[in-house]
């Protein structure tokens, strides 16, 4: 029987003592005496938001198909572990082997969002791992990061041995390979990270130098040693149905977020939203061919013994083979006695059919997401959906039974004014309005109920908003109390509720989304005074932050609020993601000139994803040049 | 077809709690590919219950839990096909056919037998053969338990079956009422033998092992205590 890395008397004490002892249903364990590498894959939050992701369970999965590697995982401590591990001087350690993380070869960390960075350092501080990567010896794991946060590695590139930029299942190997033919010649952990450097999409930064302007933007960025690229660009899988796919996940004992077997349908999205980072990150998109999906279905589902299956993409309605599909799922799940979820599917007469059959209408609710609340602003945005569209779906929706709406919009986006602003109060106020008209007094089971949310905008790179200036706080609290103001005067204000996010967080979010590398300093430092879980609003002190960068010396509307020039060079400009950025100019332009670009299936836009050979770019279509 | 399911909790299962073991069994089930009826309705669930939760931290070689199904092969089948899923740690003993009339497996539990050891460097030097039977002997023990709605004081001797001591062991074997009425959780019961011995008492320093579920097969006036699994029989 293994031995757990915390006593009982911890474990009985924390909360949720089954977050650190492994031993769930199909993961992984190997005899560490037969392996050459061992991995610890990381999500920096807590476990049940860590298990739920996707990419890591694809990536364990790949790694443990190795004879050669075992991949384990590793979560954030929650605070009230993290608190006793410091006092009893515990190091961090991997749930299957519980075995501490400094023992490995490799920490890969996956960085989905921006808030998570105080608690990578708290991973590699519990872990006994020197912050800086210039600090570290062979006794360290090499620390490798990824996810869309590696897209902009900059504010934390101190902390990383490597980045690994774009789609994992491609340079894994390469990478281990040449980690084992390193050790094996004596290399110095230098010498092995110049030669990883030479890797297709691995970003070494300690390797390249910043030089900056008097107006302390960009100068130069460099390599410093030869033979590395200046430019990294990112890594893809151009045949995503001849890739590996975990057959059989790690099944949690304890509830988390993603409690279901999860399909991952397509990568990348044809749609270009102008504020959406995935969408552009991710091109070309490539789809999974749905007879090798139908048989993952079952076999994940028969390996897993989930009661539920959902399907996992950007924008699931736009997959080719989706009915078919959808279809398909719906018969042999009818006979598992599994439940179907549908997240992301456009409101139209297939998908309320389907919604129909496998959910109940009356528990359920539609969700729109404008974004934007007037078409002027949505055509600026280039969400394609329109005020028709919406109230067709609706209509047809209120029919059928439904009366509960959510949705949502962004406020803050580049020129928005208060008429676009008010547009989400009118629009949902003619939302309502569609009920009464549809739904006879007799047939009305109470009021529609409809719940507007409004996220503030945050500026993303390798957007073609990635040029705009972000609001402020004050801005941004302006804005949402004039859609307060504006859904109160509206007739049927009774049957709307209004949700906004907190304007703190999503400030902090800007300034680390578009930062440079002097943004490592205050991190670490609001780290030291105890900033961790800053994406969890009860932990969030936004009064420490404000305070670390002024002791940095760091204006913050450097990042935030600033108009960036046309011609400057961004700290991520080093990354090529396939998108040039002639073309997102050109989208910025067309932005602020509210016109709409076409999606990749209407028509290729040539944004520079092509030259990878794969997905929509190589079905024949029009060009528009 | 009821089936009564009987099996063991150890090692890193004790952190699993009792909605979780619940859960890790509906997918156990399905994987194992076993014929389970549903219930009908908008979200089918499996038709199942579970006998006593079992408390976090500790281990039993006595769980019970009813399902009910719509066909089946044999018993050893079952159970080999269960356990084919099992996790370390956990493990099918027996699965028994009901009668169609048996009370559900938590309606049915009438006792609990426990056998508690004492952590390293947590032995209670006290503790001996004489002390137990001497506490066990009272007619009356008066101990207070903590409630919802504040403490509550009550005589637990109609309701602690059997107390005694292994002085070779060094453990203790308790069995006590464990039905939805007088459920009396061990650990109670061994802090009323240290207190009554003047001796500082810490939940910390029991190791619980649940060692078998007990359903009445008596009358009300003349108690029988017998497995869980009692009323079924095996089969195929
Ligand atoms: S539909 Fe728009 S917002 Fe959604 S993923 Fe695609 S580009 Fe992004
Ligand atoms: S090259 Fe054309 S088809 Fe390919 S992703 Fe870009 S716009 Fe779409």
């Amino acid at each position: 029987m293994r031995t757990l890395a915390l006593s009982d008397d911890i474990l009985l004490k924390v909360e949720k003592p089954a977050r650190y002892i492994g031993n769930e249903v199909n993961s992984v364990m190997k005899d560490k005496d037969h392996v050459d590498i061992r991995f610890a894959m990381c999500f920096p939050d807590v476990y049940e938001i860590g298990m739920s992701h996707l990419g890591i369970q694809i990536l364990y999965d790949m790694f443990n198909r190795y004879e050669d590697t075992w991949c384990e995982r590793v979560y954030s401590p929650w605070p009230d572990l993290d608190s006793v591990m410091r006092e009893r001087n515990i190091p961090l350690f991997a749930l299957e082997s519980q075995e501490p993380i400094k023992t490995f070869d490799f920490l890969g960390i996956t960085i989905q969002y921006e808030m998570c960075y105080t608690n990578i350092l708290q991973i590699l501080d519990l872990s006994k791992i020197p912050f800086h990567a210039c600090d570290r010896d062979w006794d360290c794991p090499i620390v490798i990061g990824g996810g869309p946060c590696a897209y902009n590695p900059e504010p934390i590139a101190d902390f990383f041995d490597i980045f690994y930029i774009g789609e994992g299942e491609t340079q894994y190997r390469p990478l281990l390979d040449l980690y084992k033919a390193c050790k094996k010649e004596g290399c110095s952990r230098t010498e092995f990270l110049i030669r990883a450097a030479q890797l297709p999409g691995l970003y070494v930064p300690q390797f390249y130098e910043v030089t900056y302007r008097e107006d302390n933007t960009i100068a130069s960025f460099t390599p410093t040693v030869s033979g590395i690229p200046g430019t990294i660009t990112k890594e893809l899988v151009t045949d995503i149905t001849d890739t590996t796919y975990p057959e059989k996940p790690v099944v949690p004992f304890i509830k988390c977020t993603q409690d279901r077997v999860v399909l991952e349908i397509q990568r990348g999205c044809i749609r270009g939203c102008r504020f959406c980072q995935a969408g552009q990150l991710y091109r070309p998109v490539r789809e999974r061919d749905a007879d090798s999906l139908k048989e993952y279905a079952i076999k994940m589902l028969d390996n897993t013994g989930y009661e539920e299956i959902s399907l996992s993409s950007l924008s699931s309605s736009d997959y080719s083979r989706l009915e078919e599909l959808v279809n398909f799922l719906i018969e042999s799940c009818n006979e598992k006695k599994v439940n179907i979820s549908l997240p992301s599917l456009r409101i139209d007469s297939f998908s309320l059919d389907v919604m129909e059959k496998v959910q109940d209408v009356k528990k359920s609710s539609l969700t729109f997401a404008p974004e934007a609340g007037s078409q002027r602003l949505r055509n600026v945005i280039n969400k394609g959906l329109t005020e028709e569209v919406i109230l067709e779906g609706a209509t047809l929706a209120f029919a059928g039974g439904w009366n509960r709406v959510k949705l949502y919009f962004m406020l803050g986006l580049p020129t928005e004014t208060d008429e676009d602003i008010r547009g989400i109060a009118e629009l949902s106020d003619k939302i309502a309005m569609a009920y009464y008209d549809t739904v006879p007094k007799e047939k009305r089971n109470g009021r529609v109920q409809i719940v507007a949310s409004t996220s503030f905008f945050v500026p993303k790179p390798f957007t073609p908003f990635q040029w705009a200036p972000q609001c402020t706080k004050e801005q941004f609290l302006e804005k949402a109390y004039t859609t307060k103001r504006a859904i109160m005067e509206q007739l049927n204000q009774k049957s709307i509720k209004y949700n906004w996010h907190e304007a703190d967080a999503s400030v902090m979010e800007g300034i680390l989304a578009r930062g440079d590398r002097r943004l490592c300093e205050p991190i670490l430092r609001a780290y030291q005074k105890g900033c961790i879980f800053d994406a969890w609003g009860e932990y969030y002190r936004h009064d420490v932050w404000t305070e670390t960068f002024a002791e940095c010396g760091i204006d913050t509307s450097f990042y935030t609020t600033r108009q960036r020039g046309l011609d400057e060079i961004f700290p991520w400009d080093f990354i090529d993601c396939g998108v040039t950025k002639a073309f997102l100019k050109s989208e910025w332009k067309n932005a602020l000139d509210e016109r709409v670009t076409k999606n990749c299936k209407e028509q290729c836009n040539a944004c520079g994803a092509a030259r990878f050979g794969c997905g929509i770019c190589t079905v024949p279509r029009i060009t528009n040049l | 077809m009821k089936l009564r399911v009987k099996f063991s909790k150890h090692g890193v299962l004790r952190f699993i709690g009792h909605l979780d073991v619940m859960r890790y069994f509906q997918k156990a089930i399905r994987r194992a590919g076993i014929d389970i009826a549903y219930t009908t309705g908008f979200s089918p669930h499996q038709v199942m219950s579970f006998a006593a939760p079992l408390g976090l931290g500790l281990e039993s070689n006595g769980e019970y839990m009813d399902i009910e199904v719509n066909s089946l092969t044999s018993s050893p089948d079952f159970i080999n096909a269960l356990n084919a899923q099992m996790v370390d740690g956990i493990r099918i003993l027996e699965a028994r056919l009901l009668p169609d009339n048996a009370k559900n497996a938590m309606a049915s539990v009438a006792a609990a037998r426990y056998t508690v050891a004492f952590r390293k460097g947590y032995e209670p030097v006290f503790l001996t053969e004489a002390v137990v039977d001497d506490f066990f002997g009272q007619s009356e023990i008066i101990v207070t338990k903590q409630t919802k709605k504040g403490e509550t004081t009550f005589d637990m001797k109609p309701f602690l079956f059997a107390c005694a001591f292994d002085d070779a062991q060094n453990t203790l074997t308790l069995i006590v009422d464990a039905s939805s009425a007088g459920n009396i959780k061990p650990s109670l019961a061994v802090k009323a033998i240290y207190d009554r011995n003047h001796a500082e008492f810490n939940d910390y320093a029991l190791l619980i092992t649940r060692e078998e579920t007990y359903l009445n097969a008596g009358t009300q006036e003349v108690p029988r205590l017998e497995p869980l699994g009692f009323i079924g029989s095996d089969f195929g």
